[in-house]
This record gives structure tokens, sequence and C-alpha cells, in this order.
């Protein structure tokens, strides 16, 4: 039933999608999720359409019907009719309900992680640009090119204050803040070019920390990499930083410290002094290297030192990249 | 009927206790404002809390639990002796009335007093963040937001000790002239509920930060 | 003014206790200080207005050619502080509510005169500071003072600002602690909680909001304040802070303020409709405990705000869900304001198409916040034009057409004057249209993607910039209009009798035009209900005696 009603709304969207070729009054859809949410939108539209037509026909209706000085019955005009208040209450709640029920889901499938993630980008904002990289090295400022068809998710943090990565053709929107990862999921399904908006006032050159998503066919996509390919991936640049702030002296498996090991790390479960779990993603390792005090492995000492201030946000990416990677080789063969 | 009006009635009141209650129903209001601007405080007090519970316990060695302990007596028998002066100043014992609200700010004043050494002692440590502060190696965020927290909360509830010192001693002044008798004391009594309520927050900030996670 | 003061004859609270300053800087009249207040507040709103205008010019074009980026961001945060505590925050509360609910509810004053003149007070040293900091150099944060910007990185008189703020919200503080205890405790004889007016109910329902959710606000801008100065590391996350919860705490207080900046405007239309419909509201239970339901509710969809924020999915599900529940009783208005017309004897005098403009504005403000509270929807609009656009069709579309409504209604009974009417509804058309053509266009704009707070753009947003750039001069032309007969009636209006409206109510009922000092010789005795209408007006006699009276004195009727 649902699923007729958003392929009705659909087949109302598509010719107004047409009309508005023109980017005048229609945002182009350029991903999974566009189509989606302009139906639920349009519904909206619809249902708020009528309701605010029925609101303003009755007041023009009484306005002009039951004018002073007109001959009409006025007799015994209605006070409190509980039935009527009551009717509208539970009415209006009733709507309510069912558009948070239709919203609610649609919110659910598009914020939370894909089954499959085809491709990992990382990105980071500052007082005004966009820096992306990709994690076979190379990186782009303020443009991010992306293959077609393809299930994205962007692991975004801010240096300085809080931005708000917003693609308008592609639905989506998320903040970026500083020292916290926040992620966005979709898949470009049309080639082009689109707007990148920082949707989060930043200071002083805010409308202008704009850049363009390249949306391209997976083979330009690829050729596009193989020409902007540096000699080292995000992961083995992070290695690099791994061995020259010293981490290896104690997290190397023949290190004569005893440090948990990070091979293996990445996605797995760790437990905690004080007998909590916490999965080992973005947030936590970021968290061990900043502030290592905070969530201590179990059977091991407090006796790493924190590296606030000494690592900058895109060095931690890499660090965290190269740390993965470890999780990586460990599953592949 | 202005000459039969009582001379502590105020124009827009009808009679003595249409005054009474207005004035106690708007200090009542104002104390659920307060209430709020102390509620916000402390919500950020347990975010943070919880986000650096070692931190905190260890915050918490940093302060002197003694002093803490010895303002916490001082301002509950200060209370005692505000609601001594409340109750005098409902029977018309305005002479008594004074004398207690008198003790009442020699209370107050120790504690402010008690307070001030606390916050030089914090000084003199280092213990100040933004102002003079040594980074502290095992808890680089969260101690120092801890002592934030403290300054700020402290802070605020000194600033309204020491408002409420200036109300207690406009009020020694007005019972020892007389103006309160058993019918008109509203005033009187608010300032009890005032002074009530900044012993309550401190009652709740003494624990929070000198007690828990010792 | 002053001479047209004196124009009135008889003794009234405008000429009892003379006219110096000093009868008005130091008075305790409630009706004074409302007055006080109307031009304070008016002020503010012209300086409010002058920065909405330099914006709208600004985005005439897409790139950056009449200010530079810094002074764009400074319009914008400057029109947000200022309209938001200087002008919507105070307006129908400050001003009607001061000058009419001790009439309303049969008191000679306020439970605190002078604290009511504190109040007063307060808001000006608020103002004065907050403009000094404009004066000075101005404030770049949005008027949302968002961390860590706010806090570490902005570069201007944040501190300051945020002082004048503070001190403004003790001033609406002191005004909400007295409409409640007025209400409660200054009530008439005969006068019961359900024989209140419905303008009554929705400021003391506003006066519970400002009451708990205005020193969250203040404690967070002092911690922002204390940030900045001494350097705590509160919500800078560079110091282990959260950013996020000064979000938190931010919107616990401004989504409630949005309640407390609309509240007011629901009860001075549910007076218009009722009269001009002249007859008594529909449901009246309803209508009154909505506002309740408002003001408590209110306190806990303030998420909703930060759907995209980085705020958990299981947040966003809850305050969506409290969002739709707070959109129930202002429904319940809505309807029962357009079923209290069935059956009407309708005037459309310029009180009354306000009042109607609002219930279709508000409607339709309303149900695109039906839309914002879809958190999927947000994902997409969330600051972007498309929120801009609703909460003006609140703020201005609803709160400054109720304003603009109360002044209408109450001016007569405030001055003693008549304005002229045709003008008054040339001006209600022209903003009506003027409104809906400035942020209509911006409803399109938000869809397209056009994010809030931005001095250039791409190209394909021209058009619709322009379309209300153009409107925005016919809303301004509009709000010129009244600020120009409305004067011109101090001196030269007809005489208003005390009821020129035919209306129900204390102060059209029991007082003279303009009321005396005490409000009423003897405090009356209550015994009818609110809106009245099936019973001709307590004062018919005196209505008819004063219109004779300016029959016989013909042209005199003009001075």
């Amino acid at each position: 039933m649902r699923r007729l009603l958003v392929y009705l709304v659909l087949l109302v969207s598509a010719p107004v999608a047409a009309v508005a070729q023109e980017r005048m009054f229609w945002p182009e859809q350029a991903s999974e999720q566009a189509p989606r949410l302009d139906a639920f939108y349009l519904a909206l539209v619809a249902i708020n359409g009528a309701v605010m037509v029925l609101i303003a026909a009755l007041i023009i209706v009484f306005a002009w019907y039951y004018r002073r000085g007109s001959h009409v019955n006025r007799r015994f005009p209605p006070h409190d009719l509980l039935l009527l208040e009551t009717s509208w209450i539970v009415g209006t709640l009733l709507i309510f309900l069912a558009i948070f029920a239709w919203s609610t889901v649609l919110f659910f499938r598009v914020q939370s992680p894909p089954s499959g993630i085809d491709l990992d980008i990382y990105a980071v904002a500052r007082q005004w640009m966009w820096k992306f990289q990709h994690p076979e090295g190379p990186s782009e400022i303020n443009e991010l090119h992306l293959p077609v068809g393809h299930r994205v998710r962007l692991t975004m943090v801010s240096q300085d204050v809080i931005h708000s990565f917003f693609v308008p053709a592609f639905r989506v929107k998320m903040d970026v803040l500083p020292g916290r990862y926040t992620s966005v999921y979709f898949t470009p399904t049309r080639t082009g070019t689109y707007h990148l908006f920082c949707a989060e006032y930043c200071g002083t050159d805010h409308s202008g920390m704009r850049g363009q998503i390249i949306v391209m066919e997976p083979a330009d996509y690829q050729h596009w990499l193989d020409g902007q390919r540096p000699e080292t991936t995000l992961a083995q640049e992070g290695r690099i930083l791994y061995l020259r702030h010293g981490c290896s002296g104690c997290h190397e498996p023949e290190s004569q410290i005893l440090a948990p090991s990070l091979r293996g790390l990445w996605g797995s479960s760790v437990r905690l002094e004080n007998g909590e779990r916490v999965t080992a993603d973005h947030r936590y390792v970021r968290d061990a290297i900043l502030l290592p005090q905070r969530e201590i492995v179990a059977g091991y000492e407090p006796i790493m030192p924190s590296y606030t201030g000494v690592i900058d946000e895109a060095d931690m990416l890499r660090l965290l990249e190269y740390i993965r990677s470890l999780s990586r080789e460990e599953a592949a063969p | 009927m202005s000459s039969q009006r009582h001379t502590s009635l105020l124009h827009q009141f009808n009679d003595l206790e249409q005054q009474r209650l207005s004035y106690e129903v708007g200090m009542w209001i104002f104390l659920a404002t307060e209430f709020l601007l102390f509620g916000t405080m402390f919500a950020g007090y347990m975010v943070y809390r919880t986000h650096f519970p070692a931190a905190w316990a260890a915050g918490s060695q940093e302060l002197n639990v003694l002093l803490g302990l010895i303002n916490t007596a001082i301002l509950l028998i200060s209370s005692m002796f505000i609601a001594l002066a409340v109750r005098a100043g409902q029977l018309g014992l305005g002479r008594s009335a004074a004398k207690f609200l008198l003790v009442t700010m020699a209370l107050g004043s120790m504690f402010l007093a008690i307070k001030a050494y606390e916050y030089h002692d914090k000084w003199s440590h280092h213990l100040v963040p933004g102002l003079n502060f040594e980074a502290h190696p095992e808890h680089p965020f969260g101690l120092p937001l801890f002592l934030s927290f403290y300054f700020t909360m402290t802070g605020v509830h000194a600033f309204h000790m020491i408002i409420g010192l200036g109300i207690v001693g406009l009020m020694a002044f007005w019972c020892w002239r007389g103006r309160f008798t058993a019918e008109h004391n509203s005033p009187l009594v608010m300032t009890g509920l005032y002074w009530h309520f900044v012993d309550i927050v401190w009652i709740y900030l003494y624990p929070l930060f000198y007690l828990i996670g010792r | 003014m002053k001479e047209a003061m004196i124009g009135q004859p008889g003794r009234h609270y405008l000429n009892e206790g003379g006219f110096g300053w000093k009868s008005w800087l130091l008075t305790t009249d409630h009706k004074r200080i409302g007055i006080l207040y109307m031009i304070s507040i008016t002020s503010f709103f012209l300086l409010g207005g002058i920065f909405a205008l330099l914006i709208r010019l600004e985005l005439l074009t897409p790139q950056a050619d009449l200010v530079s980026s810094e002074t764009y961001n400074r319009l914008f945060t400057m029109h947000g502080v200022v309209m938001v505590w200087f002008f919507l925050i105070p307006s129908i509360p400050a001003v009607f509510g001061n000058f009419l609910i001790p009439i309303m509810i049969g008191a000679r004053d306020m439970a605190f005169p002078r604290l009511n003149l504190a109040s007063w007070y307060l808001f000006m040293l608020g103002g004065i500071v907050a403009i000094g900091a404009i004066v000075i150099g101005g404030v770049d944060t949005g008027w949302t003072f968002y961390t860590p910007y706010s806090s570490t990185y902005a570069n201007a008189y944040v501190v300051l600002t945020v002082i004048g703020i503070f001190i403004a919200g003790f001033g609406t503080i002191f005004t909400a602690i007295n409409f409640i205890v007025t209400t409660h405790t200054m009530r008439a004889p005969g006068m019961g909680w359900f024989r209140l007016p419905l303008f009554i109910w929705s400021n003391y329902a506003t006066a519970i909001i400002v009451i708990l959710a205005t020193p969250v606000i203040g404690i967070t801008l002092v911690l922002v304040g204390v940030e900045r100065l001494l350097g705590f590391g509160i919500f800078d996350p560079a110091m282990g802070g959260d950013p996020l919860l000064f979000q938190h705490m931010f919107w616990f207080y401004s989504h409630p303020a949005v309640y407390i900046m609309i509240l007011p405007g629901m009860g001075v239309v549910s007076e218009l409709v009722a009269c001009f419909a002249y007859r008594r509201i529909f449901g009246y239970i309803f209508v009154a405990f909505a506002s309740i339901a408002i003001a408590l509710l209110g306190f806990f969809v303030w998420g909703h705000h930060m759907f995209v924020s980085g705020q958990s999915l299981f947040a966003g599900l809850l305050f969506s869900l409290l969002s739709y529940l707070v959109a129930v009783p202002s429904a319940v208005k809505v309807f029962n304001w357009t079923a209290t017309l069935y059956k009407g004897s309708i005037r459309l005098e310029a009180p009354m198409i306000y009042a109607l403009g609002f219930i279709g504005l508000f409607t339709l403000g309303g149900l695109t916040g039906l839309m914002l509270a879809a958190a999927a929807i947000d994902i997409h609009v969330h600051d972007t034009y498309f929120v801009i656009a609703h909460f003006h069709y609140i703020m201005v579309g609803g709160m400054v057409l109720a304003y603009m409504g109360a002044l209408h209604f109450w001016w007569p009974k405030i001055t003693g004057r008549l304005y002229p009417n045709g003008w008054a509804i040339i001006a209600a058309i022209l903003i009506f249209v003027g409104f809906n053509l400035t942020f209509f266009p911006q409803f399109v704009l938000g869809y397209l993607g056009m994010p809030r707070r931005y001095h250039t753009y791409p190209e394909e947003f021209q058009m619709l910039n322009v379309l209300s750039t153009a409107g925005a001069t016919i809303l301004g032309g509009g709000y010129a209009l009244p600020l120009g007969y409305l004067l011109w009636s101090l001196g030269w209006g007809k005489r208003a009798g005390p009821n020129p409206w035919d209306a129900r109510g204390l102060e059209w009922e029991m007082t003279t035009t303009p009321p005396i000092k005490e409000n009423f010789e003897v405090i009356p005795l209550v015994e009818r209900e609110a809106y009245d209408y099936a019973e001709p007006a307590l004062n018919i006699g005196e209505q008819l005696r004063f219109e004779r009276e300016m029959a016989a004195q013909g042209e005199k009727g003009y001075r």
C-alpha cells in the first residue's frame, strides 16, 4: 500500500522534475535517496496544500457569507461542541503520527549505514575549504570526484568550527564537527557536476565555502584516479607517521614495552578496564591517541602519553587508515 | 477609602492579605527561574562528569574537603538564624529580627572569606583554567573542565551570596527601624526564602565537587 | 504628541501626574510603561528592519556588491539579535500585556509596579549595550551564537552583545513574574479563571515559558562570555569541551522562545476574532488550554533543530515525535478561530484583516513546520532558506501581524483617537501581499538548496531572490504607512468613545477612553463570561452619549 503510494507520488513528481530541468523550481535528483525524499516531500506539500486551501476557503466564505448586514441564518450559533473538538484533535494527531512514521522510516534508512560500503572517503573541513582524501592517496580541495552507482561513506571532521556538508542534488546534509567524526552515506545515481555547500555558518567567508561534486562513470573515475595517483596510499602515509611518532616502539608485537597490538584491532570489540566493551572504530582509535587515559584496555597499564596538539586532523586520518589497513591485511589472506 | 488603608498597603492592592500573597507567589516564581539558572550548569556538570569520570574524581582530590565541610556547616547555621529572624519578624519583634539578621550576615561573610581563601589556594597551585594553569599530564582535558565548572558554579553561587548579604543588610536596617509588623513582613519572608535557596544550592555543590569520587 | 494628549478632555492616565519627562521615566503606571515599551520596541523594529532591507538588497545579485562579507555577516546577526530579543520577545507582552492585563482582570495596576518599571530599564540597558556593540563594530556569530565559533573563533564583540541579551533577559523575566502574580492574585471579584479573556491565558502561558527558559539562555551565554574572556574550555573541542552541549542548551531556551514570540499573538487573535465576528470564541476551554499545552510541550522539542548536528538517530526520532505532538494544540487554535466565524456577524475592519491574515500565514508557517519536524525532510532543508521562510511565516506573518492587529484594535483605547480606517486597510493588505511575495519564494529557494546566511550564491538562485527583494520593498512600504497615519491620528484623529468597536471586556465596558490612572473608579464586580456578545455592552449608554456629543459638535469632532 505504502509502496503504491510512493509510486503514485513519483508519477506526479516526474513531470514536475522534468519541467524543472532549468533548476529553477526543483533541485536535480542525483542520489538514490533523492526520489524517495522528493516523493515524501511532495506528499506533504499535497496534504498541506489541501489543509491550507480548506482553511483559507472557510475563512473567505465565512467572512463574506456572515458579513455584518447580510440576511442569513445566524440562529443558535454553536459555542462548544465536544464531539467536534475531540474529533479534530484526534484527527490531526492521527495524520501527524502517520507523517511521523513515514518520515522516521525514511530518516533511518537514509542516515544509517548501508549494508556495504564501496568507497570510503575522508573529509577535513576548515575555514573556508573542504579537503577530501581518497583512500588510494589522492586528495582534492573543494572538489570531490565520485563514481556513479557506488555506495559512498564520507567520514568527516573539522579542524576549527562547525561546518556542514550539504549536496542538494543528493539530498544529504550532515554537520562536520571539530574533535569528532560524523558520517554521511549516499549513492550517486547520475553523472554530472553538483553543488557542494557549507550549510552551517562558519565565519566570514561561509558563503565562499563551496565546492563541486563530480560524479563520473566508474571507468572515467578510475581513469581520473590513475592520473592523480601519488606514490603512496593513505595507509602508507599513515605508516610513515606511525614510525615517526614512535608508535611502533610500543605497539609492534616484538617491542619491549607492553602495549595492545593494533593488528586485527579495527572493528573488534575491545574490553576496557572498567568492564565495558567498545567497538574499535574511528571514534575509539582517535580518542585512544588523543585521550589515552579515558578508555584503558583491560590488562594494560595506563602509560600511553597523549598526542593532543601533536597530530593534526589530516595526519590523524592517515594514522587511522593505517591502523585500519592492519586489520584488512589480517582478514584478506 | 484611603484613610482606612494600612500604611504599608500599596495602592494597587485591596488588602494586606492580597499583598502578602502576591509578594510570596512572586518570590517563589523568581526562585523557579533561579532553579533553572543553576539547573543548566548542573546539566553541564553531569555531561562532563560522564565524559571524564576519572579526571573528575582526580579533581575532587584537589579541593579541600575540610574547608568545604566547614562552609556547609556555616551556611546551615546561617539558615537557622535567618529562619529565627523571619519568625521574630512575623511576631513583630523587629529588634530581635535585626540581631538574628546580623548573625546571618556574619556567617555569610565567613563563608565568603573561606571561599576566597580556597580560590586563592587554587591560584597559588596553578589550578585556575585559562588564567593560571599548569597542564596536567594525566588529565589534559578533564581536570581543567572540572575546575572550570568548579569556578563557574561556586562563583555564581558566591555572587548570589554577595547579593544576599546586601539584601539581608537592608532587611536588618529596616527591622531595626521597625518597618515590619506582625501584619506586614513579606519582604523579610522573601529574603528568608532567597537565603534558604542559596543555601540549598550549596548543599548540592558541596557533595558534587568535594565528595563524589573521593 | 504632548499637544494631542492635552487635547483629550477629562482626567486620564495621559494627563494625570503631569506631562514632563520625569512623569514618564519615573512612572509606575502599567499603561505608561506599556507606552514606553511601545516607543522603544518600535525603534528596535525600525533598526532591525533596516538591517533586513540591507540584507535583501545585497541578495539582489549573486555577487558581493553592496557590502563585504564581514558586514553582511554582521547585518544578519544584528537583524536576528535585535528582532528576536529586542522586538519579538517583548513586543505583545511588554506593550499590550502591560497595558491590558491589569485592566482586563479588573486591577488598578500590576502586582509589582516598581519592578515593572525596573524591567523596562533593564530592557533598555540591555538594548543600549547591544546597540553599543553594533556601533563599535558589531558581532558576526549569527543570533544562534554556535560554539566554538562564537566562543573561540569569532572576531567581534560577542561578549558585549551577550551581556546586552543577558540584561534584557532579566527584564523579560521580571515582566513575566509580574504577569503571573498579577493574574493569580489581582483578579477582580467574580473574575474566575474561565472568565479571563484568552489574551490573559496566552500571556500567562508565555510568562511560564519565560520563567523557565530564559535563565537557561542567560547562563549559557554567560558561559560563552566566560569562555571568551578567561579561556575556559567548556564548549571548545580543542580543550575537551562539547560544542553540541551549547546547541542543546541554546535550543532548550530558543525553541520555547519561539512560543514566547507566538503565544501572545494567538491571544490577540482570539480577542480580535471574537470582537469582529461578534460572537463568543468557539471552544474557549480548548483555546485556553491549548496555550498551556504549547507552553509545556514546547520544552521537549528542542532537538528538532539538531537532526543533522550529530546527535543520535534515536534522539532525532523522539524529538520528531514530540514536535508533532506540540503541533496539535496550535492546529486546535486555528480550527477554533475558523469555527468562530461560522454564524458570526463579521466586520472586516483593519484589526480583523490583520487577524485573518494571521490565521492564514500562521497556518502556512505551521504546516511547513510539520515538514521541518519530519526528520527526513529536515536533512535536506535544514539551514536553508526553507527554514528562513518557515520561521518568518510564524514570526512576521504571525507575530508581527498580530502586533499590528493589536495596535489597531487598542489604539483608540490607548490614545483616545481613531485612525483613518481606509489607510489602515490599505496598509494591512500591502503588508499581507508584500510579506507573501518576500517569503514564499524562499520556500522554493530552500528546497532548491540555497543555504541560509549566504552572502553570495550560485546564479540559478537569482530570480527567486529578486522576487523576494521586490516583496520586501512592498513590505517596507506597508510598515511605513501605519507609522505615518498613527502618528497623524494623535493630533488630528477623530476622538474615540469608550467602546468604538462595540467590543466586550472590562477594558472596553468598564473604563473611559483613555483610562484613568487607577483604571477603574471602583473595582468592578464581574458577572458575565468573556466575549458575551449575546448581551449588549454594559456601557452602551455612555457610548451613545459620547456619539451624540460628537454629533452635536459637528466638525469639531476633528480637532
